[in-house]
């Protein structure tokens, strides 16, 4: 197992270091020269140098990736080009915001897919599965930002039952916390519900077709144990990892749905940035969330590894 | 074909929806009842009518009609950013499958590199860092596919590498460009072909998402995306018409690539049927 971590974590090097290239080159690719994204308005040849200077664009570009890289591994970022607020500070500050309707969003997927995901799968081609089939279809191909206007258009301005958008922090009002969190919540699970339910069913499915669930149904356990106790143990491990990986992607989700309910979140803040070229916060995100799903496979990988005992540790993985 | 499609009902089903599709985006210049960028301030903002069935914008434009036409700019992403990730993709997976070795070793790494940005992320920092334009937006959502027909592509090849027509091809002399590209490729293209169509999906949702926030084709241009980004400052006054025609465009676009990449892929790779 040690030896299996230890591979896996040497694996990563070299794809964290060609992660943090790409992020890097993302921001030298913009046509024109770099110093005009930094200089505004600005466009005095004498001003101009001056900047270049100030942000180092005057160095061959190894030694500019190698002072980049230098300050962010030190947690320095730089500074936004809107705000002059260094970008730590402005993602901190609004990774709660995220995780709050992120955490929400996964709970409300996993839970809901968990029921209807082991009820489809109990009962293949009953009413229910042919509703959740559909529905696993529908979620998928449905743009979650259509999905989130019409909900506003229904449970905001038609029947006003929750507020359009908007945050209130939990310590601040817990009921209005709450009432704000409700739609951003739906729009962000739907996707990844359809997701899950269709993999829980799927792989109980599976597990149903197995021989030790014959054994348990012909020992005679009740059909609630043999779901329960049998079945959906070994049918969920496909499903941790899909979990996990939603983990690892909650800022690439929480980008479309923060946009639409003004939600003071990471995934706003890319939103804003970019449309105000505001590179330094827009590459410190992009790195955030690279570096977030990488940690996540890894996570991953590794509790699949101890919760399937039949992977080994020492097989090769391509 | 008649028997096929009574075997496989699905892609008779998936079939006749993309077809549809494809006809909408041929023949928006008969099927579209009004010219989709003509401001006509007299209708503006009318809510669905018989002359104007999916109602008008702000600027009195037929929403029928540039729903109509949005499709074409969808379905155009939809197949050349599949086409840019499909041709990429494939031959590196090629190379690297069938040489193996260092060059193996390097490709796969970056391709790794590139599995490791959730794939929106990484569409909207390309497309937001070469500049918003459709252009740009396709070789985002192509770049972000490429590493799916690669690892596709290499497993195959590594798989292939070892079955016996091949070692038989390599025994009569054929030269390894000779045999990756006329023994190994044609024995692995029904994966590709699935997984090419599930692709189109994707691309056509990301290519709405990225117009949704101001990163695709630019106005007056109709798409799908942009046009309901456009519709929400309507909708505190309830004129809600105008993000129906968009919103339904690309959920029945992604639907019927999905349902059909499904179809397929229950019919052409039943060993596949599990996973995803």
């Amino acid at each position: 197992m040690t030896a299996y971590v230890i591979r896996r974590l040497l694996l990563m090097v070299p794809v964290a270091f060609l992660v943090t290239v790409i992020v890097f080159a993302l921001v030298r690719l913009s046509p024109g020269d770099p110093v005009l994204v930094y200089a505004g308005e600005e466009r005095d040849p004498v001003s101009l140098d001056a900047l270049r200077k100030a942000y180092g664009l005057d160095q061959p570009m190894p030694v500019q990736y190698a002072v980049w890289i230098g300050h962010a591994v030190q947690g320095d970022l730089g500074r936004s080009l809107r705000t002059t607020q260094p970008v730590r500070e402005a993602i901190l500050e609004r990774v709660p915001a995220t995780l709050l309707l992120g955490g929400t969003a996964l709970l409300l997927s996993i839970s809901v897919a968990l029921v209807v995901g082991t009820l489809s799968a109990v009962k293949p081609n009953s009413p229910l599965d042919l509703l959740a089939t559909g529905f696993t279809l529908a979620g998928v191909s449905l743009p979650n930002f259509f999905l989130g206007l019409i909900l506003i258009l229904l449970f905001s301005l038609v029947v006003r039952v929750f507020p359009p958008g908007g945050y209130v922090a939990i310590a601040a009002d817990p009921g209005d916390a709450l009432r704000h969190l409700v739609l951003p919540a739906i729009t962000l699970a739907t996707a990844s519900m359809a997701v899950n339910v269709r993999q829980v069913r799927s792989s109980l499915l599976d597990v149903f077709g197995q021989e030790y669930i014959r054994t348990a149904r012909a020992k005679g356990l009740g059909e609630t144990r043999v779901v329960f106790r049998h079945a959906l143990k070994n049918a969920l491990i496909p499903v941790v990892t899909i979990i996990g990986l939603q983990i690892g992607a909650i800022i690439e989700g929480a980008i479309i749905t923060e946009t639409i309910f003004f939600w003071p979140g990471v995934g706003r803040l890319a939103v804003d940035s970019i449309g105000g070229r505001d590179y330094p916060v827009v590459q410190a995100i992009v790195l955030l969330s690279a570096l977030s799903f990488m940690a996540s496979t890894l996570v991953v990988d590794l509790l699949y590894a101890t919760l399937d005992p039949r992977i080994s540790f020492s097989g090769s993985r391509a | 074909m008649i028997w096929y499609a009574r075997r496989h009902p699905r892609i008779l089903v998936g079939g006749t929806l993309v077809l549809l599709l494809v006809l909408v985006a041929l023949l928006a210049p008969v099927l579209a009842p009004y010219d989709p960028t003509v401001v006509q301030m007299s209708v503006s903002l009318d809510p669905p009518s018989s002359a104007h069935w999916l109602g008008t914008d702000d600027l009195g434009r037929d929403v029928l009609s540039r729903t109509i036409w949005g499709s074409r700019i969808s379905l155009s992403v939809g197949l050349i950013a599949v086409a840019i990730g499909l041709g990429v993709g494939v031959s590196l997976g090629l190379v690297a499958g069938y040489l193996g070795g260092l060059v193996d070793l390097l490709a796969m790494r970056v391709i790794d590199a590139l599995l490791a940005f959730p794939a929106l992320i990484l569409a909207i920092s390309i497309t937001a860092a070469l500049g918003p334009q459709l252009q740009n937006a396709m070789i985002a959502i192509g770049v972000v596919a490429i590493p799916l027909y690669t690892r596709l592509t290499r497993g195959q090849v590594l798989a292939a590498r070892e079955r016996e027509y091949v070692l038989a091809a390599r025994t009569i002399g054929a030269s390894a460009r000779r045999i990756v590209l006329r023994h190994i490729f044609p024995n692995i293209t029904n994966p590709l072909v699935v997984q090419a169509t599930l692709s189109i999906a994707f691309a056509i949702l990301a290519e709405a998402t990225l117009s949704f926030l101001g990163l695709g084709a630019q106005p007056p241009t109709p798409t799908w995306g942009a046009d309901i980004n456009y519709s929400q400052r309507y909708l505190a006054n309830l004129k809600w018409w105008m993000s129906v025609g968009p919103g339904v465009g690309i959920f029945l676009a992604v639907f019927a690539f999905n349902y059909f990449g499904d179809a397929l892929r229950d019919a052409l790779d039943p060993r596949l049927r599990r996973a995803g």
